[in-house]
């Protein structure tokens, strides 16, 4: 019987953490994420788990930590944010490419340029192309249930996975949540048995060799190919964990989606202030709807497509920059799996909440009202936006900041 | 401004940091879900440190709470460091159906005047002489959540009352004479605040 809690994200993710009882741990702490392996090393030290913490002097030395124990054939796990994340850079392509199952916490921080702590995407976006899979939350209940899920996902297919929460707004925020049994969840996520690992004596293997020209592109062809093969197992993990807790998951949430005329795809806790002003603007009468992405590797290219062409507009939502001078990550990736569909819908890109920046329910009915006139106009007009930020170019007589303070 | 979900009550706390005011937005999150309530307490971060002025805030309500946004038009303000008024805009976007909730020695009616016009309720509370006096050290914390919970009415009284007497046993598992001193403290501020 699962128990009604109160706790905040990181809270939440460590409790999963103390469930599934993983075989190592390596640490290092950053901000929002260093609650997760505090709550942790106090499991241990209470001897609620028996895993071994290996605290380390850097991210790069906590992912390669995770590396050993994993080829070794354990169950390895770590957490991390920004700029942490970026030091695991190296490391996470080397984790993909060797197969190896690890899960990681990433809760999500701005990365440094200026320093900030609080919550975007640019830390987990920019590692999109390393090969990992990577799953993403709107409440604390989500990255509980995600975390539970991600080690049947990972495992089965043999890549890494990255388990994303918002910084401060779900890892920092308590919130009403339901927390499964432990045993219920040691069922579930099951014991690990990798087919080969490196102290198996019976069967030797190398792991992390030189790829040299004649095998490297097998090796990314293979990788590319697991990523493909995991959309099935996402689904089937997904429905099992139906069964148990009640809860629905998917690629995607489509959300007042069947008869609506715009709408919006978000990524992450603003999700949940959308749909409040999705619930606002129906009451008004008008048909607006969103769609919550929560699986971004594997890009669910084609039922996205499809989900998208159920409107007339739609609004991607990047709460990352890629200076790429054609939108965020998330935008160009939607925007291009429409290009092959008939009767698709206008797309446009909204970057929103770098650093922190808040988003409100106003905001979103700023950007429905947008889109309700490229849909009765028949004009995107520019594609590439912001919202929620302060621009001198609309400001007579220059940008005064003295206006913004309180 | 569009209208906020309905039966939320919201929230908002000023203090500086060490004082504890993110601390009694968490156990006011606490209480109220064991009230049977969907909660919501998150703090504002920032460039942190001893002093500086924070934020946090509390949705409380009987639905699921979907908005994960800062609070922009709270029912109510909590004040748990009275030179906050000089510095920060503490009644912006207040309803004036609401209610101010200030640590101050002094009167409602002293405190009107430094509020811009704000036409709601305004309820003192001495939460300094309080926490003095029950325990001997200045946390205004418990003091002020007490206060907003009789102001708000989240929470019925001796549910409250209960609650916190769990959670701080809870808490304060090795440091049994801040129980009491924390109850005291806590009752008096209940049947102490000023509202005017």
């Amino acid at each position: 019987m699962a128990r009604n809690d109160r706790m905040s994200g990181n809270e939440a993710v460590a409790t999963a953490m103390r469930q599934i009882n993983p075989d190592v741990m390596g640490a290092f702490p950053i901000t929002p994420s260093t609650e997760i392996p505090q709550y942790y090393s106090e499991y241990i030290a209470d001897g609620l788990v028996d895993t071994e913490f290996v605290a380390v002097e850097s991210e790069h030395s906590a992912m390669s930590v995770c590396m050993g124990a994993s080829a070794a054939g354990a169950r390895a796990v770590t957490a991390t944010s920004s700029a942490g994340l970026a030091y695991m850079w190296e490391l996470l392509y080397v984790a993909a490419s060797a197969r190896l199952p690890i899960t990681m916490a990433v809760v999500n921080r701005a990365l440094t340029g200026p320093i900030n702590i609080n919550n975007d995407h640019s830390d987990s976006m920019g590692a999109r192309d390393s090969g990992w899979i990577q799953i993403y939350a709107e409440t604390n209940q989500e990255v509980y249930d995600n975390y539970i899920q991600a080690m049947p996902i990972s495992e089965a297919i043999r890549l890494p996975i990255m388990i994303c929460q918002d910084g401060f707004v779900t890892s920092h925020g308590v919130s009403n949540i339901e927390i499964l049994e432990d045993d219920e969840v040691k069922d579930f996520v099951g014991e690990y048995n990798p087919e080969d690992y490196l102290l198996k004596h019976e069967n030797p293997l190398a792991v992390g060799p030189y790829g040299t020209s004649p095998y490297y592109m097998e090796v990314k062809r293979a990788q590319a190919q697991a990523m493909k093969d995991s959309m099935p197992i996402i689904l089937d993990v997904a429905k099992r964990f139906e069964k148990l807790s009640g809860r629905k998951y998917g690629f995607f949430e489509e959300y007042c989606m069947d008869d609506a005329e715009v709408a919006v795809v978000v990524i992450g806790s603003s999700a949940g202030t959308g749909k409040e002003a999705v619930d606002r603007l129906r009451a008004e009468g008008k048909k607006v709807g969103l769609i919550k992405l929560r699986v971004f590797r594997p890009f669910p290219r084609i039922p996205l497509a499809e989900a998208m062409c159920k409107v007339k507009a739609v609004a991607v939502m990047d709460k990352a920059e890629s200076y790429s001078n054609s939108g965020g990550p998330l935008f160009n990736e939607a925007r291009s799996s429409l290009y092959d569909l008939p009767g698709r819908p206008y797309a446009i890109n909204y970057i929103y909440g770098l650093g922190g920046r808040d988003i409100t329910v106003d905001d979103f009915y700023e950007i429905f009202n947008d889109l309700f006139i490229i849909h009765e106009t028949d004009d995107p007009g520019d594609v590439y936006r912001y919202v929620g930020v302060r621009d001198s170019r609309y400001e007579e007589g220059g940008f005064d900041h003295r206006k913004y303070e309180d | 401004m569009t209208e906020k979900i309905k039966d939320a009550v919201e929230i908002r706390w000023h203090g500086r940091g060490g004082q504890g005011a993110k601390t009694a937005c968490l156990l006011l999150a606490d209480v109220a879900f064991c009230s049977g309530k969907h909660v919501q307490g998150f703090p504002e971060y920032g460039p942190e440190r001893m002093g500086a002025p924070i934020t946090a805030y509390n949705r409380i309500s009987d639905e699921h709470c979907k908005v994960h946004s800062n609070i922009y038009t709270p029912d109510y303000v909590v004040v748990v460091d009275e030179t906050l008024l000089k510095t920060v805009d503490v009644t912006k976007g207040l309803k004036d159906t609401g209610a101010l909730i200030i640590n101050s020695k002094r009167k409602p009616e002293e405190i009107r005047p430094l509020l811009k016009g704000y036409k709601g309720k305004v309820c003192a509370v001495d939460a300094e002489k309080i926490s003095m006096d029950a325990f001997g050290k200045n946390f205004p914390n418990t003091p002020m959540l007490a206060a907003v919970v009789k102001v708000s009415e989240v929470i019925e009284r001796e549910k409250f009352i209960n609650d916190m007497r769990e959670s701080f046993r809870h808490k304060f598992v090795h440091k049994e004479n801040l129980i009491e001193g924390n109850m005291k403290a806590l009752i008096k501020a209940m049947d102490e605040v000023k509202v005017g």
